[in-house]
């Protein structure tokens, strides 16, 4: 468990998500270290948000969202590749490798893109190795319980 | 508004190196709304400075965030001064104001710039600030039609254009408009071309960075024997 990076998805509810299910629904194989966070959109997510899941440790970051120009609310995935954009400067700035954080766009129906992308973003961060910042890894994971139990519950409209 | 844009992490961190304990201080006025101190972006760079300090093999040490509703007013500080007892140190996100502000208040307090104070100026387009005013203390856009020749035009000329102005840019940058051109088109607008063709009289510049600090009392809105606290 230790060796395996832990990834963090926030995924659209509209795209990313649903794709997430797909994958499932057709038995698709994909690394299980993702952790998958629900947004409403990809435009909800916050350059504060990426920056809290690298200082709990978590080893990448995925923000997917769809398709250029098929955005449920128009732009709201427009905006996050901007503040994605932002987050890796930052990273930069800090010392973190900025490939551990990408931004994929996928529509609901790709279901095996989902897959190839959790994939691909496991390789890569298995060759980057643990981030340094990591705790233990089952900190790691209550971290990462914690946050995606606050996103439903803001998601659910029970947020004070 | 007062336009700042923030430091870079590593700068930041390196002013901090000789403290343990940090709070980071933003502004809830002009910093907020320029997207460069207020409570997000103060949260955004705490979090980043955590980070930053962990990787440098100083995790140890504390760094918190608050912010205050305006950093320049010695009323709203009063909000900020008993936490800051717990901390050796504090890192500013407001303009140079609010910097100063916070060191005056806390006098045995070593206090830090978390921004770089860039300007007076105004949103033109989502995410870009332009820069309107040089607060140079003798306000003439009534002359040039309400547009401030010494910070529109790159030469801060009073009897302009210069011979650099092409196609109502300026010679400085392609990008940049030329203020003079500016200044012409809305005076030609308003019917007042007339007022151009006066010589502008030199500026006076003793109002502006000149003989130290600048200061504006009020006599009538003065309370005798109550200064700034101690």
């Amino acid at each position: 468990m230790d060796k395996q990076p832990v990834i963090l998805a926030f995924c659209c509810h509209y795209c990313a998500y649903a794709a997430a299910d797909l994958a499932g629904s057709m038995r698709l194989q994909y690394p299980d270290n993702v952790r998958v966070l629900r947004l409403p959109c990809t435009g909800k997510i916050e350059v504060n948000y990426i920056l809290a899941a690298f200082e709990r440790g978590v080893d990448g970051v995925i923000v997917a969202g769809c398709l250029e120009g098929g955005c449920h609310f128009l732009e709201g995935n427009l905006r996050a590749r901007k503040r994605v954009e932002r987050a890796q400067q930052l990273l930069t700035e800090i010392g973190l490798e900025p490939e551990r954080l990408e931004m994929f766009n996928l529509s609901s129906a790709e279901g095996a893109r989902f897959a190839e992308i959790v994939t691909q973003m496991s390789r890569r961060l298995a060759q980057l190795g643990p981030s340094p910042l990591r705790p233990d890894p089952e900190t790691v994971e209550q971290h990462v319980q914690q946050m995606t139990q606050q996103a439903e519950a803001a998601l659910a409209g029970d947020a004070k | 508004m007062i336009v700042a844009d923030r430091k870079s992490v590593p700068e930041i961190r390196d002013m901090i190196q000789d403290h343990q304990r940090v709070l980071l201080v933003g502004c809830g006025t002009c910093v907020t709304v320029c997207l460069a101190g207020g409570e997000r972006e103060v949260g955004i760079l705490g979090s980043a400075l955590r980070m930053s300090l962990k990787l440098a093999g100083r995790g140890d040490v504390v760094v918190d965030e608050c912010t205050i509703e305006r950093q320049c007013e010695d009323a709203f500080i009063d909000l900020l001064a008993q936490r800051a007892g717990d901390y050796d140190a504090v890192v500013s996100f407001g303009c140079g104001a609010g910097v100063q502000a916070l060191a005056e208040r806390f006098p045995n307090m070593p206090v830090y710039p978390g921004l770089n104070t860039q300007f007076i100026g105004i949103l033109e387009a989502q995410g870009v600030w332009t820069e309107k005013c040089a607060a140079c203390g003798q306000c003439r856009l009534g002359e040039f039609a309400g547009i401030c020749p010494i910070t529109r035009c790159a030469k801060h000329l009073f009897n302009g254009p210069c011979g650099g102005s092409r196609d109502g840019k300026c010679e400085v940058n392609e990008d940049l408009e030329c203020g003079w051109q500016l200044i012409y088109d809305r005076a030609k607008a308003l019917g007042i071309l007339e007022k151009l063709e006066a010589i502008a009289a030199p500026h006076d510049w003793s109002t502006g960075l000149d003989g130290g600090p600048r200061k504006v009392v009020r006599e009538d809105q003065c309370i005798a024997g109550l200064g700034p606290k101690a």
